[in-house]
């Protein structure tokens, strides 16, 4: 589904990925864990190809072609929820998903206006809103929303439950769980070790853009150490 | 003074109103969603204009000819934007001015070398060269309100297509976070392409209306790309709404500043005093208008959400 190997980007002269390297597998679930600054959403970035790509490579669907724009990953299935929800302020809540609603591009579109509604029913009571009239769990369900209007093969959230009331951190992570359930790809990035560890299968611990530690559930809650040692504050 | 003749000016302040808001509704977007300063948008007006002249001349038929017309001005925006807008966009405004003021001359030249110097007439089909009742016994030349009636039909069309369509809500959303409406699979790059066209589309549908008005002549857009940018300040950078608005405003002011001004004048200075001063200080009102609104509401009437 996606393969990172050896992957490194940065901004301008600063070089924040120094070779990360992990994959995703078909219905997997995987986290991208790390202290602030370590390389988390920069890898989103680099995935997405919103930032080129300065060494290794990444295999999106089978596809390694290097300098892939944004809107073509988008196309060929990834799902973006990024981090700070970036909701569209100027458009209404159906806008901001029926603009980017993409039929699947093989087997059935599961996810259509009605279907996503379903899965928020907060966000059918406010269709006509404005984006900027939402709360931040509505923004949060929006973005998710609107991610899964287009079908993706790869889900792929940033911090999306950071700011967020507990109860409705928990209705996110209650959705992530369904979603998985329900054969979704995903690739999450959050701060509550607890959750992900519930949540995902594979973990990745980032440190100043290299990955350090990766493993599943049961090896992450073995060792309290890493959660110390790479990503306590 | 009288009544029919007020009646008569703000019909020729909502015409002109109506034929800049056609020439700010695309101005607005390019200026304010794409960030990009264009000044040979009023080339798209010539353009359009010289089309429809000369199709009209050449099919014998004004209908014709700007139906013809139209597609030809969406070309000629999807081109340009092909060509050499889409490589400006990273550059500094500096160079984009530089580069569309470039623009501005190479089309007036290119103009003159194809059409000769002399402006163009076209001779209106005689269901439009009539006068209409527009109250008893206010005639008002047919063309004119057809004129208005087509600027109407236009904003209502553009009105649609931002705000109720998808490709609208694209625009919209592209406005707001590029990167993101990127992510989410739209091809950014092909929708600028869109804005200019359909832009350079209604910039030309004005220069069709505006053509059997004035002259058909090289540089005529220059005077109403200067009028369209004190619409798109006054009305608030990158808002369709606001340059409507604007538009109607500014056509208003300077068409009845010109008729009411001199007459105002003379109430309270001599006769040659007033007809020195009021066309003289007629043709500042717009721009009076627009320092206003920059003192009061420096991002215009109505700025853009987000």
């Amino acid at each position: 589904m996606l393969r990172l190997h050896e992957v490194e980007a940065g901004y301008g002269s600063a070089q924040v990925l120094f070779g990360v390297s992990f994959a995703i597998e078909a219905g997997a679930c995987v986290s991208l864990m790390g202290r602030n600054g370590m390389g988390k959403t920069t890898t989103v970035r680099t995935i997405m190809g919103q930032l080129p790509l300065r060494g290794g490579s990444i295999d999106r669907f089978g596809d390694a072609t290097p300098g892939r724009e944004s809107f073509e990953l988008a196309r060929a299935g990834i799902g973006l929820v990024p981090e700070g929800r970036q909701i569209f302020s100027n458009l209404t809540v159906v806008e901001n998903l029926s603009t980017f609603h993409r039929p699947a591009r093989d087997g059935e579109t599961l996810w259509t206006m009605d279907t996503v509604l379903d899965l928020f029913p907060r966000l059918r009571e406010r269709l006509g809103h404005a984006g900027n009239n939402l709360s931040g769990g509505e923004q949060q369900m929006l973005a998710i929303g609107r991610a899964l209007m287009t079908n993706p093969r790869l889900l792929i959230l940033d911090e999306a439950t950071e700011g967020l009331a507990p109860i409705i951190r928990q209705q996110i992570w209650d959705c992530l769980a369904m979603l998985k359930a329900a054969g979704q790809s995903i690739l999450v990035i959050d701060k509550n070790i607890g959750a992900l560890a519930r949540l995902a299968d594979h973990h990745c611990i980032l440190e100043k853009g290299r990955v350090v530690w990766q493993g599943d559930s049961a090896a992450l809650r073995a060792d309290p150490q890493l959660t110390s040692r790479y990503l306590g504050v | 003074m009288t009544v029919t003749l007020l009646l008569e000016q703000m019909f020729n302040g909502l015409q002109s109103g109506v034929m800049l808001f056609l020439i700010a509704a695309g101005l607005t977007l390019i200026l304010g969603i794409m960030d990009f300063v264009f000044l040979a948008h009023g080339a798209q007006v010539m353009i359009g204009a010289y089309a429809a002249a000369s199709l009209t001349a050449l099919t014998g038929n004004f209908l014709v000819g700007i139906v013809l017309a139209i597609p030809i001005t969406f070309a000629s925006g999807f081109l340009l934007e092909f060509l050499l807008i889409r490589h400006l966009y990273r550059r500094d405004h500096m160079d984009q001015v530089l580069a569309t003021f470039g623009l501005i001359l190479f089309f007036n030249e290119l103009i003159r070398i194809g059409f000769g110097p002399a402006a163009l007439f076209s001779d209106l089909p005689k269901a439009l060269s009539g006068f209409v009742n527009i109250l008893p016994d206010a005639p008002y030349p047919m063309f004119r309100l057809v004129v208005i009636i087509v600027g109407l039909a236009c904003a209502i069309g553009i009105h649609m297509l931002v705000s109720h369509t998808r490709v609208g809500a694209m625009v919209r959303a592209g406005a707001n976070n590029e990167a993101m409406t990127a992510a989410l699979g739209i091809n950014i790059r092909l929708l600028r392409r869109f804005v200019f066209a359909v832009g350079a589309c209604f910039a030309g549908v004005a220069g069709m209306m505006i053509g059997p008005l004035t002259a058909v002549e090289p540089g005529m857009g220059e005077p109403l790309l200067i009028l369209s940018l004190v619409v798109i300040i006054i009305g608030g950078i990158g808002s369709v709404r606001g340059a409507f608005v604007a538009a109607v405003l500014v056509g208003m002011v300077d068409t009845m500043g010109r008729v009411l001004l001199p007459v105002i004048l003379r109430s309270f200075m001599g006769q040659a005093a007033a007809d020195g001063a009021g066309p003289a200080l007629a043709s500042m009102m717009v721009y009076i208008l627009m320092s206003l609104v920059l003192v009061f509401k420096p991002t215009g009437l109505f700025p853009p959400k987000g």
